[in-house]
């Protein structure tokens, strides 16, 4: 169980009044809020540690180091990876994805050969691939999904083909909420020998993850989706297909010796990071990966569970409420619509009473032509969330009627 | 809520609910799409210029939330009978209206019935929801618009 009252405490952000109400935060799959540990962690390193990494031989600079990397090590724990040489920071899962792309991929891929994703992908998971599809004269293939929200696995097989050179796949759906059976699916793609991206962006606020029992080869997220800042997130890779593959970027860091005949790249994970890392990021995402772990990702889960459940108990006894996505296994994302009224109009107006939620497509246009809309509504849910909240939600929609509905 | 009344005002519902000379002009022959990309909102504008180049018809039809559609059903009732370089001025004018800001054709032109938007200066986020259709006016009826298509 959460201690809800120590929980929200931890969040400064939520003790403020927004157009004169009490700001109810039901945005987190857009982004979360953070906690004063990971606040506090990047005031303190600027406060008294800044330095470059990895070059000084002053005090600052190891302490800078040893911060960052010591981060690098609660990520490999918190994804129970095996080596913290599979951990490369990233700006975030979008930047994660390019770089298998471009790196894993497109190396291996000619003209004809197929990369699968599924429908209900965030845009981060479906551009890097169509873009790859272009240079390489390659072809994007997609599993379907159904009108409840899930994918539709019965042609899964078939598209898993000699030609297949990645499956990439969303852990959790940002627009739906829906959770994918990864690991069956995981194991189908070995089974003919395809590596496997997971986009965890979804995922890891909310769950626990454990990238060895998946045996995924690749999972990637974004810190500042579990409370750490924005510019910061995590490839996690398997360690022999890391070793294969060429540096995305070149510069500084990612080199162990440079002349103009001939550059030696540096040892994983540095070869993947070039330039001046994100420091105070990937710190903040060291005290965020420690936040959620003394709060249980299972607890966290169990949490938001009770909050889904809730929430669509509710939105079922309204006869003007729409949901989309009604999958078994499901986050805490409720996407909706109210007959009549535009997305936006309810986001304006649940707004004005001190409710933000995220309205529009949530960047996956394709699940929103699957269901022949151009936005829903969206409400997602944290750990800093009540009940309490969502009945201030459910108050609030009764505003947008009354406004709408003379 | 009385604040948010003045942006979701009686007349905007109307048009929103019950949107004036919507749908596709067969006879158009200035055509323009919009989007919003970021929300989805689309909304595509016909014409049909008379010799005198000036608008005998307008229509437009789309998706999008109530400021949207309703500001949409208003320009058109707007733009029908001016001419193009009229039609022009007023997308000028409800374009600072909307930014709360004056233009040259403040007091110059009558912006009665483009006043009832005016609240929607108060929403920053929604703006683009109020000013898309015409923008997509302008476009369409500029020649040089690059996604101006002409229709038969």
């Amino acid at each position: 169980m959460l201690d809800l009252q120590a929980i929200r405490q931890d969040f400064p952000i939520l003790h403020q009044q927004v157009n004169g109400q009490p700001l109810v935060y039901l945005d987190n799959a857009a982004s979360s809020q953070k906690p004063n540990q990971v606040i506090d962690a990047i005031s303190d390193y600027y406060r008294q540690d800044n330095a470059n990494v990895h070059r000084g031989v002053h005090r600052l600079s190891q302490r800078a180091t040893d911060a960052y990397e010591g981060s690098r090590s609660k990520v490999r724990g918190f994804l129970n990876a095996k080596s913290d040489k599979e951990i490369v920071f990233v700006r975030g899962a979008t930047e994660a994805i390019n770089l298998i792309a471009q790196s894993f991929v497109r190396p291996q891929l000619n003209s004809g050969d197929e990369i699968l994703i599924s429908h209900m992908e965030h845009h981060a998971n479906i551009v890097p691939w169509q873009m790859l599809c272009e240079q390489t004269g390659a072809k994007l293939n997609v599993i379907p999904m159904n009108l409840q929200g899930e994918l539709d696995l019965s042609t899964f097989d078939d598209l898993l083909t000699a030609k297949t050179k990645i499956l990439a796949l969303g852990h959790v759906s940002n627009a739906l909420g829906t959770i994918n059976p990864i690991k069956d699916m995981i194991a189908k793609a070995h089974a003919k020998d395809i590596p496997v991206l997971i986009d965890g962006a979804q995922a890891v606020p909310h769950m626990s993850v454990d990238v060895q029992q998946l045996d995924c080869d690749f999972y990637v997220f974004s810190g500042h989706k579990m409370f750490a800042p924005t510019g910061i997130g995590a490839l996690y890779g398997k360690q022999d297909l890391l070793e294969k593959m060429p540096p995305w970027q070149g510069g500084g860091d990612m080199i162990l010796s440079v002349s103009f005949e001939h550059t030696q790249y540096n040892e994983l994970p540095y070869k993947f990071e070039a330039g001046t890392p994100h420091i105070a990021g990937a710190i903040g995402l060291g005290a965020a990966v420690d936040y959620v772990t003394a709060l249980g990702s299972d607890c966290i889960a169990a949490h938001e569970h009770q909050l889904i459940n809730y929430a669509t108990e509710r939105a079922n006894a309204e006869k003007d409420m729409q949901i989309f996505g009604q999958a078994p296994v499901k986050a805490g994302i409720l996407s909706f619509a109210l007959d009549g009224i535009h997305p936006h109009d309810i986001g304006t107006i649940l707004d004005q009473e001190g409710v933000a939620i995220r309205t529009g497509h949530h960047c996956a246009m394709p699940v929103m032509t699957h269901y022949g809309v151009s936005a829903t509504a969206r409400a997602s849910f944290g750990p800093y969330n009540t009940i309490d909240e969502i009945d201030v939600l459910f108050r609030a929609m009764d505003k947008v009627r009354e406004m709408f509905r003379q | 809520m009385t604040e948010l009344r003045d942006l979701y005002q009686a007349v905007i519902l109307d048009h929103n609910n019950n949107p004036r000379n919507y749908g596709k002009l067969t006879l158009a022959n200035r055509h323009a799409e919009g989007v919003n990309p970021l929300c989805g909102d689309q909304v595509n504008v016909f014409f049909r210029l008379g010799d005198d180049v000036s608008v005998k018809e307008v229509g437009f039809e789309g998706r999008g939330c109530a400021i949207c559609m309703a500001s949409a059903s208003i320009m058109t009732e707007t733009v029908k009978h001016l001419s193009v370089v009229q039609a022009d001025q007023y997308v000028t004018a409800f374009c600072s209206l909307a930014v709360g800001e004056n233009s040259y054709f403040t007091g110059r032109l009558d912006l009665s019935t483009l006043n009832i938007l005016a609240g929607v200066k108060a929403y920053p986020a929604r703006i683009k929801c109020a000013t898309l259709a015409w923008h997509t006016a302008r476009s369409a009826l500029s020649k040089g618009g690059a996604s101006v298509t002409t229709e038969t």
